[in-house]
């Protein structure tokens, strides 16, 4: 059963609130990594690894697995796990512990964090040097185990990792969005499925199939239920729609472009779906394949590792068997505005890894993290969901394409909904981009789907939604976010935070003697005009 | 006549006397303001309508970032209300028992009626705890839904125990850790049901989370929860007492 957390909307705006503190902690305390010469096989070390898992056992026991395999490789080193299926959970928490200088060692996350991270002196280790040591970089002369070499990670993968111009991240796992349509009910309608989808195509075919009986039935479905369209994560659809738009939504400064004519144009036009209940949202209605495989709804946007959950054979399900209709699930790439130029977003886990004191345990956290590039890892934790495995090694191997090949050949391992959405981001691995990443880019990201939540939820409400209406949006979204308002950019800029105590002792000090030198001026003033008469 | 008219007025100043001898009117708690939404009308009123209702804080959920997730209820049912704006300040005076008067619109999620993220609210005077409604006999019927959201009890579980024989599990799929929800499954009746110690609601440092933790397969015990509704019932349990 998926879980609706309550804290990750906001979470990024905590980061204002801890920075200053981090970013003292870091600059005071640690001293640049460098790579030790030999790796201290005989010296007990621990470390922890944060990770992400999607509410998967099996991935779960991937993590276990990797780990147990790399002790028996490493003996001396001991790795502590906890489990994290939440990316913000994880940056809360590790935000918290840079400020008490007890951040774990390797860490699952996303880019955008680790620009927050980064702000801090030292804190997340710059990893080109740890990649290109002939001993126990990648594919290392010195490695207890078979690692892809540079060469074998992919490099529009290995290049999302760079952040401020260093690679402090490696990616895990990558994962794109997929359209999973119910092409029964798409075809009963008298349409048929195109090559490509278009957002026209799908806001035509969703105002459609709003049509209802006397009784309040959809015609479509014969339900008193049916939400079309529903996207899973609307931060992506509206950095997607822009991007395909060519519109603005930030430079790579962190200056903020998300507050624009298009932005309003496209929301409008959301605004006429919603208005007419042919579009909703995930947080509004709920998981977009609830609603799918309950024949509720035709387009269900959400992760290409999401998957699992999608389709009458999915063997995840959150609602009653008896619920679940019969249906063929087509999984296409999102929609686009020109489908000549396919434009979708590149998402999944990276791996980063934190400063220590003693050299010895960062190297043993660098061999921890390459272990998990490895084709076992990589394969196995692909198969859980629709994930593609970040190396050639891995994804050109004959056991991963044997993989590939056996796609429906069972509703579990081999089940096609999810080998059709890792596919489809093999295929379009070219097609793919990732947003500028900066200190607060985050928090742009949660704005991004804030204002598709709050045009649905307004106009739902019978309020009108018009260009004062987004004119006030934007203004309240950019307050809410705290964007635009001396951000800091990974690329480093500051952003100076609150004063320190001095500081402040200091300007009051500066003020009390303006007031006293004024009071004065103005007792001299009144005495020598008492004088004069 | 002049003794009847004397009369009369001595019978009227006393009826007079009388009146303002007795108790002035007692302020009625219970009594909705005006604009107040009964609980009958609350769950009359659609998905997006505008509602406002006074209830009284049962249990809270969580807080964050100026967001508030509380069960609340009144005499006549229960209420669900996500991410109510709220400071951590507020938050703190919401103790159970505490009157609020909240304004928002009524969403429903996966099932789960409730009032949704933003709503407002103000704190009221009044005070009230609702005792545990004694569902042992609804659940398995199609009126248990009539209660959700309530503070409810259920006695005589049996504890079956989950797919691998284990008497609960961390998270649905057991994917979780220590600290994660617990699920575990009873059986009452023909009827099997999988319970749920929620971790914002009841952590791993309450006496329920240990309690669920020391589970055997097989014990009979009593619980109390809240009667949460995710794609059917999802009780979110906040005692268990083994028999």
């Amino acid at each position: 059963m998926m879980k609706r957390i309550p804290l990750l909307a906001l979470a990024a705006l905590m980061l204002f609130a801890v920075l200053p503190l981090a970013a003292c902690h870091g600059s005071a305390g640690m001293a640049e990594f460098a790579v030790p010469g030999e790796f201290d096989t005989s010296k007990d070390i621990e470390i922890t690894f944060w990770a992400k898992n999607d509410t998967n056992i099996t991935q779960v026991n991937i993590y276990k697995k990797a780990i147990s395999d790399f002790e028996a490789a490493y003996p001396n080193i001991r790795v502590n796990l906890r489990l994290y299926t939440d990316y913000g959970k994880i940056y809360n928490d590790v935000i918290t512990n840079i400020s008490t200088g007890t951040t774990p060692n390797v860490c699952i996350t996303y880019p955008d964090h680790i620009a927050t991270y980064i702000t801090g002196q030292n804190v997340v280790v710059p990893l080109e040097e740890l990649m290109a040591d002939e001993r126990y970089g990648l594919g290392g002369s010195e490695l207890r185990f078979d690692a892809p070499t540079k060469e074998e990670m992919i490099p529009k993968f290995l290049s999302e990792g760079v952040v401020s111009g260093r690679q402090y991240a490696l990616p895990f796992m990558r994962s794109t969005e997929a359209c999973y349509v119910n092409k029964t009910m798409l075809e009963s309608m008298g349409y048929e499925l195109p090559e490509k989808l278009t957002w026209d195509f799908i806001w035509e075919v969703s105002d459609a199939a709003m049509e209802q009986d006397a009784d309040g039935n959809f015609k479509v479905n014969g339900q008193k239920v049916m939400i079309p369209f529903i996207y899973k994560s609307t931060d992506n659809m509206m950095i997607q729609m822009l991007r395909q738009k060519g519109a603005g939504y930030s430079d790579d400064d962190g200056g903020i472009l998300l507050f624009n004519d298009t932005t309003k144009e496209l929301l409008l036009e959301i605004s006429k779906h919603a208005e007419k209940r042919s579009f909703s949202t995930f947080k509004i209605s709920s998981y977009p394949g609830n609603f799918l495989n309950a024949g509720q709804c035709i387009f269900a946007i959400d992760s290409t590792a999401g998957a699992t959950w999608m389709g009458t054979e999915a063997n995840h399900h959150d609602i009653a068997a008896d619920k679940i209709i019969d249906f063929e699930t087509a999984v296409m790439p999102i929609p686009q505005f020109d489908p000549d130029s396919p434009q979708m977003i590149s998402q999944g886990p990276s791996v980063c890894i934190f400063n220590k004191r003693d050299p010895q345990e960062v190297l043993a956290s660098w061999l921890f993290t390459q272990f998990l590039l490895t084709n076992d890892v990589q394969i196995s934790y692909s198969e859980t969901e629709g994930y593609v495995p970040v190396t050639t090694k891995a994804q050109d191997s004959a056991e991963y394409a044997d993989y590939l090949a056996r796609a429906g050949e069972d509703s579990d391992l081999h089940y096609s909904v999810k080998i059709e959405a890792a596919k489809l981001l093999i295929d379009n691995v070219g097609d793919t981009f990732i947003t500028p990443v900066w200190s607060g880019s985050a928090s742009l990201r949660d704005a991004a789907g804030s204002l598709i939540e709050s045009v649905v939820k307004s106009v739902r409400r019978r309020e009108k939604v018009d260009d004062a209406y987004l004119e006030k949006l934007f203004s309240d979204t950019a307050s809410l976010y705290r964007l635009g308002q001396g951000m800091q950019t990974a690329g480093g800029k500051k952003e100076l935070g609150p004063l320190p105590g001095t500081a402040r002792a200091l300007i009051i000090g500066l003020a009390a003697v303006w007031v006293l030198l004024g009071a004065g001026a103005v007792y001299g003033l009144v005495k020598a005009r008492k004088n004069e008469k | 006549m002049k003794k009847i008219i004397c009369l009369m007025l001595v019978a009227l100043m006393a009826l007079a006397a009388l009146a303002g001898c007795t108790k002035p009117a007692e302020k009625d708690e219970d009594a909705k303001g005006e604009g107040v939404m009964t609980h009958a009308e609350y769950i009359a009123a659609k998905v997006d309508d505008p509602v406002v209702i006074e209830t009284y804080v049962q249990a809270k959920q969580s807080w964050w970032e100026n967001k508030a997730t509380l069960y609340t209820a009144d005499k006549d049912g229960a209420y669900f209300i996500y991410n109510m704006t709220c400071s951590e300040e507020d938050y703190a005076k919401l103790v159970p028992g505490t009157k609020i008067k909240v304004t928002g619109y009524r969403a429903e999620w996966s099932g789960e009626i409730e009032v949704a993220e933003g709503a407002t609210f103000e704190i009221e005077e009044g005070n009230y705890i609702a005792k545990a409604v004694d569902l042992t006999d609804v659940f398995g019927t199609d009126a248990l839904i009539d209660h959700q959201n309530e503070f409810f009890a259920v006695k005589g579980l049996e504890v079956v125990g989950m797919d691998d024989g284990a008497a609960f599990w961390y998270s649905y799929d057991n994917s979780g850790e220590d600290g994660s929800d617990l699920y575990f499954k009873v059986k009452l009746g023909e009827n099997e049901f999988t319970f749920t110690v929620e971790s914002y609601l009841c952590g791993a440092d309450t006496d329920v989370y240990k309690a669920v933790k020391e589970l055997k397969v097989g014990d009979t015990i009593d619980v109390e929860g809240f009667l949460y509704w995710y794609e059917g019932v999802n009780p979110h349990i906040t005692s268990v007492t083994v028999k």
